[in-house]
């Protein structure tokens, strides 16, 4: 598997990471090394093997569904970059 | 009493508790050592009135006659932990400026203890390195040096801040955090002791996510009983983490007997790599006589899937990275890029993760990113985690024929010199985890002890693998070696 600039630009830009276009080369390059290494995992017999979901037994406890906490926009909004009348605020979404 | 930095956490809790000395004098002392050695760049976030407002409230706990054994002892944190009101980046800068309204579980649970933060630690951006040279502070450096060679150290990574400044005698401990090697590997370049407890030990709440199914946080100590003291304080379960062991913490320091006779220890044959120096060879060879000495019986092993962890690491690890790194959007926390005129939400974030990710961190998201997605999660992801169950099930099998715990190098070499990594491919660097990174993968406890120095007088570092949740039996082991190799080397200030 190897992967060209066009897939680079798509990974970059599905990670919503801005890589210019002169950099793309680098990058695919980088990509294949990594990729590379990991295909000897292609190596390994994983026939009826489970993929591990918890590398300890256990199942996540459940709680009631019910408010615990709240009540503080304060805090939630104090390291916002941009934040107004209570609300975090970002550039415009929606025309 | 003099030199009261360089003291360990036992024997600065003796001395407090007869009366020999106050937490007010050893953080005193601490933050004179720490401010003389800006040059090793370890701490990065200085908090002295803190920390003397601290070491004061100890000095009436233990006047008081309530005092736990980690009050009044004057330690370091590492920068991935959340610290209420006082800066934690993760060694980013997307996180600039960030001051958490809140403290990391295990943060808090030492601050109740009465122990003394002296500040945040140098690391690895989002703990991504094996080198501390990831960092948006720079690099931190190691305290020591080849002879009389002056070129500048790697103090290991990522929690190579916590590694420098433990060597250093710049604090008593230090808390790290584990995802591959993150404590082990820089405890043995430093000649300190690092223990990964299990899985589940300790709440990773309040740190700073890199890969949520491989982080632990632990102690960076100068001994093994150092270890266990604040491991213990370090340790158990919390409701705020979904992964948290409900497990009762044993009293570790007490399990310290150093009698290890009829204990099985397991040699593993995958772990003599090919082109190993001889030095590790002889220092893994030497440890295992020296646990055979003990009394210990030396048996060797297979762990066959070895080879597949590291890869099988660089698929798991970045694919949790590239979702748990998602939430840095230039929205809630942190630093927003400055914008042109008609950009929207999407160049917002991408221009934000383009300019506050390092290099590493943006190469390990997007390949996260890429073994995620569609047509790939299959081939790279899935296989990656059916790996994983195998190497777990090769331990479970090695302990199941009754294998105590397993000895192993901790790295394939001594610290190396900053920079000098800088022209291999990151593959190369990623081989420094080549030994710990099966421990992660397993969800077991692994503890680095100093065991020797190499000929150009760098400490070099064995592990020990221990069952699950048997982190007390482990130290015991790791207590026999240490007794029995008796390290006592230290690092030449230069700085």
């Amino acid at each position: 598997m190897s992967i060209d600039q066009s897939t680079a630009a798509k990974v970059a830009k599905l990670a919503r990471i801005k890589v210019e276009d002169d950099a793309l080369p680098a990058l695919a390059d980088e990509f294949n090394n990594i990729l590379g290494f990991i295909e000897q995992l292609n190596e390994v017999d994983v026939e009826g093997v489970e993929p591990m979901t918890s590398v300890t037994p256990q199942r996540l406890k459940r709680r009631k569904d019910e408010v615990t906490d709240g009540s503080q926009q304060d805090k939630v909004l104090a390291n916002a970059p941009d934040a107004r009348e209570g609300f975090f605020a970002v550039p415009k979404v929606v025309e | 009493m003099s030199d009261l930095n360089k003291l360990g956490l036992a024997e600065a809790r003796d001395a407090l508790r007869k009366g020999d000395t106050t937490s007010v004098e050893l953080t005193e002392a601490c933050l004179k050592a720490i401010d003389a050695a800006d040059a090793l760049n370890a701490f990065v976030h200085k908090t002295p009135e803190l920390a003397m407002e601290r070491a004061k409230a100890a000095d009436e706990r233990i006047k008081a006659g309530d005092a736990p054994s980690m009050c009044g002892l004057p330690i370091g944190i590492k920068d991935l932990f959340c610290t209420k009101g006082v800066p934690s980046q993760a060694a980013s800068k997307i996180l600039e400026g960030f001051k958490p309204e809140y403290e990391s579980t295990v943060s808090q649970k030492l601050a109740d203890a009465g122990s003394v933060m002296l500040g945040k630690l140098n690391m690895d951006e989002f703990a991504m390195g094996s080198s501390n040279e990831t960092s948006v502070y720079g690099n931190a450096v190691s305290p020591w040096r080849r002879g009389n060679d002056d070129a500048q150290l790697t103090p290991g990574g990522s929690s190579g801040g916590s590694a420098s400044a433990v060597a250093a005698d710049l604090c008593l401990a230090a808390t790290g955090t584990d995802t591959g090697g993150s404590i082990r590997q820089p405890a043995a370049f430093t000649g300190t002791v690092g223990i990964k407890p299990t899985y589940g030990r300790c709440s990773r709440w309040g740190i700073v996510a890199f890969a949520s199914s491989l982080d632990q946080a632990g102690p960076m100590t100068k001994s093994v009983r150092d270890a266990a003291i604040m491991l213990e304080t370090m340790c158990g379960h919390d409701p705020k983490d979904s992964t948290s062991a409900e497990l009762a913490v044993p009293d570790f320091e007490a399990m310290l007997t150093g009698d290890i006779r009829g204990k099985k220890i397991g040699i593993p044959k995958e772990y003599r790599m090919d082109g190993m120096p001889g030095e590790i060879e002889k220092l893994w060879s030497d440890g295992a006589e020296m646990l055979k000495a003990a009394g210990a019986e030396i048996v060797d092993i297979s762990l066959p899937h070895t080879k597949y962890a590291l890869p099988a690491y660089y698929v798991i690890a970045p694919a949790e990275a590239s979702s748990n790194l998602a939430r840095y959007d230039g929205v809630r926390y942190g630093r927003r890029a400055t914008l042109e005129a008609g950009d929207g939400i999407t160049e917002m974030y991408e221009k934000t993760r383009a300019e506050g990710f390092g290099h590493e961190v943006q190469r390990r998201v997007m390949v996260g990113t890429y073994v995620l997605s569609a047509g790939f999660y299959d081939a790279y992801y899935n296989r990656a985690r059916r790996v994983r169950t195998l190497i777990k099930k090769d331990f479970e099998d090695a302990f199941a024929a009754g294998v105590d715990a397993i000895l192993t190098p901790a790295t394939p070499s001594a610290a190396f010199g900053l920079g000098e990594m800088t022209e291999a491919d990151p593959v190369q660097m990623y081989l420094n985890d080549v030994f710990t990174v099966t421990v992660n993968l397993a969800g077991l406890p692994g503890v680095a002890v100093p065991a020797g120095l190499d000929k150009q007088g760098l400490p070099l570092g064995l592990q020990l693998i221990g069952k699950p949740w048997e982190e007390g039996d482990l130290l015991n082991t790791a207590y026999a070696l240490e007794n029995a190799a008796g390290f006592v080397a230290k690092p030449q200030q230069w700085w």
